[in-house]
């Protein structure tokens, strides 16, 4: 069975749940080998999870000379490391649809000759290639598609699997790349951590709460609904514009796309830049205190109100059921 | 002299119907379409790096597109916004293409447009709001052998050196590079202008280059639909969301009624 490479995302070797996601899915097309691009203990650390999911080998891909600078140095490792394999290469290389991970995967699709499907949502196995869904024009329309040159290289979304534990061997192996010169030339000069906000990530939740200019600033009422349900923070960019959250918490076109059980929109009028980034969540809520806003269109459940009485009223309703 | 190069696309107007044709490509004539509003941004950056330069007349800016005719829009509005040069690539042979085709016509239009050589700046949006793959300038930097500051929601400069800053998940980074350098903006650089009547004026008296494949020495069989590196198999319009129940509040009955529709659901 021929290998089929995945990217590992971690963040100081804890390994992200997309990356058992991607296993899982690497598992239906071939034999999954987990790529950790970072420190050798990190790596050797890391792989005993990446194994519980599948992983059979896992390449740790050492990165005295690759942390501190952009993408260009770990397309390079990856690119040496699809030429190691050879004869006809990996399966498929899977990365998850980070903006990093993205460009990495573009990079590696030129070095290597290859094909490049991005933002997947599913991926199968099919004749000669995987065959993978996408959703495009603002969901509006599913795609599947194929790659046809080369090693297939797939940028996968998160939630596009159940991670699913699977015993693999997780047997290490050192892999040395050689970076270049000219693969060291964008670096990071400062970087300010961002605070843990303790809620899970907006991309991987089961649950998302928005707010949107309704809010009128006042996120308390969004967050202590969030956090009743367990969920993540999200808002629209009229929120985000007048400084009231981060951008990252952004949902939408030039945001996050979220595919969710559970989307709730509050005080969010439902623009198709908005609707881009969720309107393929499985179920979807909006509380609006105008009964003609266009997100009414899209919801399994709404309710006309001011959101500063219902999210409210509704949160000590959870609470008191929870007990 | 600074030359800087703006890559534009001609993109589907998203307020409209936007579908695919019977080939499975995205429908470009049967829809308006216009300058993807996220490329503004980039043409924005590039006037206002224009603007600060000790003598703008020193630095020019080139708006490059590669489309159908009516992609020549998307060039004119950006000499409408004040780019001083535009470029438009457009041959049959590249209908369809992929984006790695697409890259590939794109890294010798843009050296072609600054005199050979890769310029000082190429500047690209986030991503296009069409396919919005958001891979163009990574594979435009990798074809250029340039490095790539992606992402920026504040650009500065000083001679050759290049900072951004870019709002990362995990962290707010600080990004260096040197020219020539592929350079990307996000919708959080700043807004971008309005064409002014004197700006709509003067553009038309502004030059625009017309270039085929055969002036990039672009072989056409590598370009197009027939050799793309990924083909779509099928396309399928989203069977649209049906209307849920919807409830109006009084005096807490709104509250309720949401926590019980949750709890059907079992999300609590
Ligand atoms: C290129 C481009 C990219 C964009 N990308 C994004 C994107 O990624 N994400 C995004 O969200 N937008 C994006 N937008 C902006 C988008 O077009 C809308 O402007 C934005 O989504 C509006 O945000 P909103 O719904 O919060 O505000 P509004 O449209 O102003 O709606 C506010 C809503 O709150 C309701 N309301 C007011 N008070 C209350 C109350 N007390 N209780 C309940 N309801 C109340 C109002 O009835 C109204 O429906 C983009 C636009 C462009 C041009
Ligand atoms: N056909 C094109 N002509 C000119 N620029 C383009 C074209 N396609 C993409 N770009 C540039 O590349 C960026 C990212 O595009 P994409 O990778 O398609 O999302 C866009 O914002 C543009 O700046």
């Amino acid at each position: 069975m021929s290998e089929v490479l995945v990217l590992v995302d971690h963040a100081d070797g804890v390994v992200k749940k997309p990356t058992f996601e991607l296993l899982t899915i690497a598992k239906r097309l071939g034999e999954p080998s987990a790529v950790f691009i970072g420190p050798a203990d990190a790596g050797m650390a890391a792989a005993e999870s990446l194994g519980r999911y599948g992983a059979e080998k896992v390449y740790v891909v050492e990165d005295a000379e690759i942390a501190g600078f952009l993408v260009a140095p770990k397309a390079e490792a990856l690119a040496q490391l699809v030429e190691k394999i050879g004869e006809g290469g990996p399966a498929a290389v899977l990365i998850t649809s980070t903006p990093e991970g993205k460009e990495i995967a573009a990079r590696l699709a030129i070095k290597t000759g290859s094909g490049l499907i991005t933002d997947a949502v599913d991926v199968q196995p099919g004749d000669g290639a995987p065959v993978t869904t996408q959703s495009v024009f603002a969901g509006n329309y599913t795609v599947t598609a194929k790659v046809t040159q080369g090693t297939p290289i797939i940028t996968v979304k998160p939630n596009a699997a159940n991670p699913e534990e699977s015993a693999g061997a997780g047997t290490v192996e050192a892999f040395a790349a050689t970076i270049s010169e000219a693969a060291k030339t964008a670096k990071i000069v400062a970087a300010q951590p961002r605070e843990k906000s303790g809620r899970p990530e907006l991309t991987e939740a089961a649950i998302v709460v928005s707010g949107g200019r309704g809010t009128g600033g006042d996120f308390a009422p969004i967050e202590a609904l969030a956090d009743a349900l367990g969920a993540a923070v999200g808002a629209s960019r009229a929120a985000v514009d007048s400084g009231w959250v981060p951008h990252t918490y952004q949902v939408g076109q030039t945001g996050k796309t979220v595919s969710p059980q559970l989307y709730v929109a509050a005080g969010i009028s439902g623009a198709i830049q908005h609707r881009a980034g969720m309107q393929t969540s499985k179920t979807i809520i909006a509380i609006n205190k105008d009964d003609e806003a266009p997100i009414f269109e899209l919801v399994d459940f709404g309710v006309v109100g001011d959101l500063h009485t219902v999210l409210p009223a509704a949160t000590d309703a959870i609470n008191q059921r929870k007990g | 002299m600074t030359s800087i190069v703006v890559c534009v696309k001609y993109v589907p107007d998203a307020t409209a119907h936007r579908g695919f044709e019977a080939d499975n490509t995205v429908d470009r004539l049967g829809v308006d379409g216009l300058l993807s509003e996220l490329d503004e941004y980039a043409v924005e950056q590039a006037l206002r790096l224009k603007e600060k330069a000790e003598d703008p007349e020193s630095v020019s800016v080139t708006a490059l597109t590669v489309g159908p005719e009516k992609a020549v829009d998307a060039v004119r509005k950006a000499l409408q916004m004040g780019a001083d040069a535009g470029v438009h690539v457009s041959d049959e042979a590249i209908a369809g293409s992929d984006a790695i085709a697409t890259s590939l016509v794109l890294a010798a239009a843009v050296k072609k447009a600054a005199g050979g050589d890769v310029p000082d700046l190429v500047m690209c949006g986030m991503a296009s709001t069409d396919g919005s793959m958001g891979v163009l300038p990574a594979m435009l930097a990798e074809r250029l052998g340039v490095p790539q500051v992606t992402l920026a929601s504040v650009v500065e400069t000083q001679g050759d050196q290049v900072r951004i800053k870019r709002d990362g998940d995990t962290a707010t980074e600080v990004i260096g590079g040197t020219m020539p350098l592929v350079l990307s903006v996000t919708d959080q650089s700043g807004e971008a202008r309005y064409p002014s009547f004197k700006g709509i004026m003067a553009a038309k008296k502004k030059p625009m280059a017309t270039y085929s494949l055969a002036d990039l020495d672009v072989p056409a069989d590598q370009v197009g639909l027939s050799v793309a590196w990924s083909v779509v198999e099928g396309t399928e319009a989203r069977p649209p969301r049906s209307q849920g129940e919807i409830v109006k509040d009084e005096d807490g009955s709104g509250a309720t009624a949401l926590t019980e529709f949750m709890a059907s659901k079992k999300f609590i």
